[in-house]
């Protein structure tokens, strides 16, 4: 068993990079998530594993930073809020084009503009639909807990890697700025340039030698035949991402009249949604996407031809909803999709979800 | 077992650190634990809570709108937490800059003296361990031992030297709850 | 003399560097870009670093960099090309990276970007060129940009009070601590060229020696967006641009710091 903590989740996600041998981080503060830089720079991990850790003048350069370290074969990644996410956007699909791997954590904050820090998840267009221009999509993780903020760090990367893809951990200021009980992973060495050239191929900015012809990371191509085979290969990887690496959970699901559909930390309030509804002697389960993109729209699917509805709760006005309505939609069993959410930062609490259940579901 | 608690009161009363040692001292039993603050500007001055549960099971929500235990410490959390307590649970204050004291019937109220005995023990910040030692009086819910492990963990080492004199404080605090109401 | 006899090694006058690839530029005749990639093709071959080289290239007219000199690049966004070189530099301290940057990417758009490289005193190289125009769109008005200076969107000259002054931009830089090597120079004529080769080497081999940001301005012609003949631009350059932009070094220190914040001429 790993060392046990009590940590906050945005602590835990410096921690585990440290700890799985990420060879940058490159960020900018912005509440709520300052934590992931704050307890970097108080770690020092520069001295025990190499690890270079840089305040960047801004989120545009942060993520352009970790455009041209990611770029060199490294691991890296940044962390930010949703503000700062759109800032990064235009790096972000630099780094989708020039298809490299690193992770970029958003410990999502209420919206529109400079909107509120308190927690929100009206990024979950932004985050899985791309976000930046041309059509791209990130690896989007949703961690439900401090202990999934330490283990989707190097999923993420691993992910990152496989598909040579941005991959995304879509936190929120809840998550982020809880304390829960963590096992901490063990502790990965960074990787040598050897090791990367082995693992991964020689596509990286490492120095041209004589062996090969010279690399060049870029998301330009003025030839629009070349342009559109770049895009093709690049649904074709999406594509692959929908049939291999989806992940989600069911809670109590095998005799549910009713599901709810939750992710992060709306997904832990509706774990007691469901209990609050059970004692009432209401069948109600809970799925919750662990990944946003690919997202679980099979099992969805699936259940859609033996239950009677579905809730999608999310802290926005109703963005998931679509996805869970498009897979509905493809079961030929056209049952109810509603939409309960809060916004502004308020967090629903699981009473309102039960209410909101029996109101727009069981009721309607 | 699960205990549902929310400690509410002034920025800078220790509220966040008290949740944070309850918290670890879980951990340090085997517990499955949550810490969850208010954050942001308010913190600065303003009122700050958190709410801590402790389960022997996986916690679902982290975020609740009702709690087993509330430990208020000024008005502005008596006016907004008294109707969060479940019935039958637990209201334990301070009545220091209490004007109006808690009306409920069906919960089970005490009082402890922090500010008073704090001050009188000649150190004001240990003001929340006398707290939490009232609220260990009332609910036991980690043990003694458990508590001291947990002071170790929450402290900074350069800190270390402080936990007997919070020790004291939280001992301080186990032989001054006043119940008020029992049901 | 026979064929025979021109081929022979003892007689080569000229040669192309071995790292400009044989692929055709894409720039203008009469362009600056040329000269100043074949500079910096001879010094990265001189030096021997091809294996350690990284460029950056930017958005501009030289956004193709990177088809032209055999040594491994990244291409960034507009603006950005100094922030991406942070990234490569801090995770690969043994490299050489150097930036490559028009007006527009540089003193504009990336502004923010290229004073906090420099002001942090990233170990690289920039190779900034300013033409003052945006080329590549079609020669519109640039930072740097003359006062009177005609261009796509100031088609009756840069007016002060609409669009302020042209941004010296080089030498805010040569105030920062973190630079060592700040310098002006030119590639219209062979001397020129040579002293400006030297600065590109200097650059270099200071990257080498870790002494921070080595920063080399090319005070450079675009006769098509200019629209002038090449050799009327170079006139132009000598008469317009040197007395505003003149060249020459800012600033060359022993290494980077408060102490390098003296100007040398």
């Amino acid at each position: 068993m790993g060392e046990l903590r009590l940590m906050k989740g945005n602590e835990v996600i410096a921690e585990a990079a440290i700890r799985c041998g990420c060879d940058g981080y490159f960020g900018y503060p912005i509440t709520p998530q300052s934590e992931v830089m704050e307890t970097l720079m108080a770690r020092e991990p520069w001295d025990e594993t190499g690890m270079v850790v840089l305040q960047a003048e801004s989120e545009v350069a942060s993520i352009n930073m970790v455009y041209g370290a990611a770029g060199s074969g490294k691991k890296v990644m940044t962390s930010s809020s949703s503000p700062g996410i759109s800032l990064m956007a235009e790096g972000i699909s630099y780094i989708a084009g020039a298809e490299l791997p690193c992770v970029i954590v958003n410990v999502q904050r209420g919206g529109p503009g400079l909107g509120t820090i308190q927690p929100s998840q009206a990024d979950y267009f932004q985050s899985t639909k791309g976000g930046g221009h041309g059509d791209y999509k990130l690896i989007v993780l949703a961690p439900a807990s401090v202990q999934e903020m330490n283990d989707f760090v190097e999923l993420a990367f691993q992910l990152a890697f496989k598909y040579r893809n941005p991959a995304m951990i879509l936190s929120d200021g809840a998550i982020g700025q809880m304390m829960e009980k963590v096992e901490l992973s063990d502790f990965q060495p960074r990787l040598t340039a050897e090791e990367i050239k082995a693992r991964y191929g020689s596509w990286a900015t490492t120095g041209k030698t004589a062996d090969r012809d010279y690399n060049i990371v870029t998301s330009l191509e003025m030839d629009s035949a070349k342009m559109e085979h770049n895009n093709l290969r690049f649904q074709e990887k999406y594509r692959t991402m929908e049939e291999e690496e989806v992940r989600y959970e069911m809670i109590e699901c095998d005799d549910a009249d009713y599901v709810l559909v939750a992710f992060g930390s709306s997904a832990r309030i509706c774990q007691k949604s469901v209990d609050i509804a059970r004692a009432k002697g209401l069948k109600v389960g809970l799925l919750r996407p662990i990944t946003l993109f690919p997202f679980p729209k099979k099992s969805i699917a699936e259940l859609a031809k033996r239950v009677k509805g579905f809730l999608t709760v999310e802290m926005n006005a109703g963005q998931m909803i679509e996805d869970v309505q498009l897979a509905v939609g493809c079961s030929g069993n056209n049952v109810p999709v509603k939409h309960f959410g809060r916004m502004g930062g308020i967090i629903p609490t699981p009473g309102e979800v039960a209410e909101a259940l029996e109101q727009k579901l069981i009721g309607g | 077992m699960t205990e549902e608690i929310i400690i509410a009161g002034f920025g800078g009363q220790g509220v966040l650190s008290m949740g944070k040692i309850l918290a670890y001292s879980g951990v340090m039993q085997g517990q499955e634990v949550t810490w969850f603050p208010s954050y942001g500007p308010e913190m600065r001055g303003g009122t700050a809570n958190v709410s801590v549960i402790l389960s022997d099971s996986r916690i679902s929500s982290p975020i609740l709108h009702e709690f087993d235990t509330a430990i208020i410490l000024n008005q502005q959390s008596m006016n907004k937490f008294e109707k969060a307590v479940k019935p039958g649970g637990v209201l334990l204050y301070d009545p220091h800059g209490i004007v109006h004291p808690p009306t409920r019937t069906d919960i089970n109220i005490y009082k402890i003296e922090g500010t008073k005995i704090a001050a009188d023990m000649g150190n004001v910040k240990t003001f929340n361990m006398v707290v939490l030692g009232a609220y260990l009086k009332a609910k036991p819910v980690v043990k003694m031992e458990s508590i001291r492990k947990g002071l170790e963990k929450s402290l900074p080492e350069r800190h270390h030297k402080l936990i007997p004199l919070n020790l004291q404080a939280i001992e301080a605090g186990v032989d001054h709850l006043e119940v008020v109401q029992k049901v | 003399m026979d064929l025979a006899e021109i081929i022979k090694p003892e007689n080569l006058v000229y040669k192309k560097p071995n790292l400009l690839t044989n692929k055709t530029m894409h720039y203008c005749p009469g362009c600056s870009h040329g000269v100043a990639h074949k500079l910096l093709a001879e010094v990265i071959e001189e030096l021997d670093i091809q294996e350690k080289t990284i460029g950056v290239s930017p958005v501009g007219c030289s956004v193709f960099a990177y088809n032209y000199i055999s040594i491994d690049w990244q291409e960034a966004a507009h603006g950005r090309a100094p922030a991406v070189a942070t990234g490569i530099s801090r995770v690969n301290p043994d490299k050489v990276v150097f930036t490559y940057q028009g007006d527009g990417d540089l003193a504009s758009i990336g502004t923010a970007e290229i004073m906090h490289a420099c002001n942090r005193g990233e170990n690289m190289v920039v190779i900034f060129i300013n033409n003052a125009i945006y080329g590549m769109t079609g020669g519109q008005m640039a930072p740097t940009t003359l006062l009177g200076q005609v261009t796509a969107t100031t088609p009756c000259g840069r007016d002060l009070e609409r669009n302020g002054y042209p941004l010296k931009i080089t030498e805010l830089i040569g105030q920062l601590p973190g630079t060592s090597y700040v310098t002006r120079q030119s590639v219209h004529t062979p001397a020129a060229s040579r002293k400006c080769k030297k600065a590109i080497k200097k650059a270099f081999e200071n990257a080498l020696a870790k002494k921070g940001t080595s920063f080399v301005e090319i005070v450079s012609t675009c006769n098509s967006g200019w629209r002038m003949t090449p050799v009327d631009a170079n006139n132009w350059m000598e008469e317009n641009m040197f007395p505003f932009y003149p060249v020459g070094d800012i600033k060359d220190a022993e290494k980077a710091g408060p102490e390098a914040f003296t100007k040398k001429n």
